[in-house]
């Protein structure tokens, strides 16, 4: 299957700043990507070069098929800008019949756009009386018009509120179900990982990790904490025979290892029986993934 | 086309939720009124029809008046869309910055010309409704009326590309005014100074002709004078007109829009969201 998005050592630089640096990814037809990165990390220059906003320097970029930019990429690719605006003076009805006109769409989807993304009741009303949220909600739905086959989403959750958010994800999964492309930016990470198929991190403008959360969390190959309640009395033996460990002001014993030295640990903990009172096994965090990769050169 | 249509549906639902329809309205008929009321005296001894000599004033009220609706409707178009950031997202969309222009223009030239038409026709109103003769200079009304559009959009599109080179609305707001100033004040007076010193001599029967035809406003002027034969009562810059032939200022009306749309897009392609 030919790639949605293909991106083959882009570079871009700002006077002094270097937005990206040789960066490389393919989207296929269907996947949802989630871009994560530091603040100023490159990640809305990289979404304004794959629409065409702004050039680049190097590298290529091809948008289903087609130059960023050209007409016939952006027939085909729908964008949700961070900090979307849209004219105060326009009710949320009046600014999507305008934005279906100018996609050739008919202008009266635009009750059922709105429904979609539950602003039936502020249809009306100018969109300079509406929250953060509801012209948040805006900018999705103009998403949705027509059949994008490539969904350019720059920090499309922030400003919604929780159950929106999962509302607004299941939206995804429909449209990556019928084919569509969705490259994402986020600085949630529990949401990235629950709801996307693959996560690329850029750090200082470089690609610096790129795969599923499980191919990450593989790689990064961080240790995995033991927390362990001793027994009424058997706090000292527990010490003794766990020199490395930590012993906390709450009573609980912690260690760690390796990956590979989790399930021997575990074997040797669950020896001493009636020792131990309790015992959890805590995998590295999302943010001790991320952060393993964001700050690997040194941030 | 439907694209350019559907821009021109928004900017004006826009521009009339902003006033601006109101405020071109109002502001022309007031005038036009005014206009017609302080000439209604002298009745028409100059040989035309009263109408005709009340096309003659408008055109004079309208060399200054129109350029400046113009502009202050049109200065915010990009620099605007940059301020609010709604323009990263509209540039996204498959419509070209040609189109996006032409829709807004189209817009605000329904607005000028609903703001002309009614100012220009309350003060025709007054004159056929003191002399019915009047009604012979009907001809005239219309060509001023289709000419100050004509003029309108050389100005809009002025107005679009000091927007789309200014980038932030304060600045194009400013360059608007100073081109207002030196289009329609200061380029009249210095071509008068000329004139004075000149005394009738090369300056006056050879550069003046393209000097007028040279300025849009000028341009609208003589042709209106020349073409309702009033350039009697006109005098000044407006006595010039009898020389020009009606084709060229004819021209220059058409070939302004033209050349200001044209270098309004190569302003806005410039423009980087
Ligand atoms: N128009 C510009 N001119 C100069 N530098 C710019 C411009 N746009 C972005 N930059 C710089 O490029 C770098 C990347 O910015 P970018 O907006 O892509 O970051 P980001 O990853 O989207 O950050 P955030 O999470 O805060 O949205 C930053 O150092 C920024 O200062
Ligand atoms: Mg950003």
């Amino acid at each position: 299957m030919t790639p949605t998005l293909t991106i083959s050592r882009l570079t871009k630089r700002f006077q002094s700043v270097e937005a990206l640096k040789q960066v490389s990814l393919t989207l296929a037809p269907g996947k949802r990507a989630a871009l994560l990165g530091h603040n100023g990390a490159g990640k809305s220059t990289m979404m304004k070069i794959v629409l065409g906003l702004i050039p680049f320097d190097g590298g290529e970029v091809s948008v289903c098929g087609a130059h960023p930019g050209s007409a016939s990429a952006r027939v085909q690719v729908a964008y949700l800008p961070e900090n979307v605006a849209f004219h105060p003076a326009l009710t949320g009805e009046e600014q999507l019949r305008h934005y279906l006109a100018l996609r050739g769409e008919n202008p009266s989807q635009a009750t059922e756009l709105l429904s979609r993304v539950g602003l039936t009741h502020a249809a009306r009303r100018r969109i300079g009386t509406y929250s953060k949220g509801m012209r948040q909600r805006v900018g999705l739905a103009q998403t949705l018009i027509g059949r994008p086959r490539l969904l350019v989403l720059d920090e499309p959750t922030s400003g919604l509120d929780p159950v929106s958010r999962r509302d607004f994800y299941d939206l995804l999964d429909g449209l990556s179900a019928e084919g569509t492309a969705i490259l994402l930016s986020s600085h949630v990470l529990t949401e990235v990982e629950a709801r996307t198929d693959r996560i690329l991190i850029l750090s200082g403008g470089e690609l610096v990790a790129e795969g599923t959360l499980a191919d990450l969390r593989t790689r990064a190959a961080l240790p995995v904490a033991f927390s362990v309640r001793p027994a009424p009395g058997h706090a000292a033996s527990l010490a003794a025979v766990f020199p490395e460990g930590v012993q906390g002001d709450d009573g609980l014993l912690r260690l760690s290892c390796s990956q590979a030295e989790k399930l021997p640990l575990l074997a040797r903990i669950a020896a001493l029986e009636s020792a131990v009172a309790d015992l959890d096994v805590i995998p590295p965090s999302l943010e001790d993934i991320y952060s393993h990769f964001s700050r690997r050169d040194g941030q | 086309m439907s694209r350019i249509l559907a821009t021109a549906m928004s900017e004006f639902r826009i521009a009339f939720r902003n006033r601006w329809v109101t405020i071109a309205t109002g502001m022309m008929v007031l005038f036009a009124l005014v206009l017609a009321a302080a000439g209604s005296a002298p009745t028409g001894d100059v040989g035309v029809d009263r109408l005709s000599v009340t096309v003659a004033s408008l055109t004079s009220l309208a060399v200054y008046l129109v350029p400046l609706l113009a502009l202050l409707m049109s200065f915010d178009a990009v620099a605007g869309e940059v301020e609010r950031g709604t323009l990263p997202l509209l540039l996204t969309y498959p419509v070209s910055r040609l189109q996006i222009l032409l829709g807004k223009l189209l817009a605000h030239l329904a607005i000028l010309g609903l703001a002309v038409t009614l100012g220009y026709g309350a003060a025709a109103l007054a004159a056929i409704w003191s002399d019915p003769g009047a009604i012979a200079g009907l001809g005239s009304l219309w060509r001023l009326i289709w000419s100050s559009v004509l003029l309108g959009a050389t100005f809009l599109g002025a107005g679009y590309a000091l927007s789309a080179l200014a980038r932030r609305p304060s600045g194009a707001a400013g360059l608007a005014i100073a081109l207002w100033l030196v289009a329609v004040v200061l380029y009249d007076l210095a071509l008068l100074a000329l004139i004075v010193t000149d005394g009738g001599g090369a300056f006056t029967t050879h550069a003046l002709p393209v000097a007028l035809l040279a300025n849009p406003a000028d341009a609208f002027r003589v042709f209106n004078l020349s073409a309702a034969e009033a350039v009697s009562v006109a005098g000044g810059i407006g006595g010039a007109a009898g020389t020009i032939p009606l084709g060229q200022s004819a021209a220059s009306l058409l070939l302004w829009p033209l050349a200001a749309i044209a270098f309004a897009v190569a302003a806005f392609r410039k423009v980087m969201p």
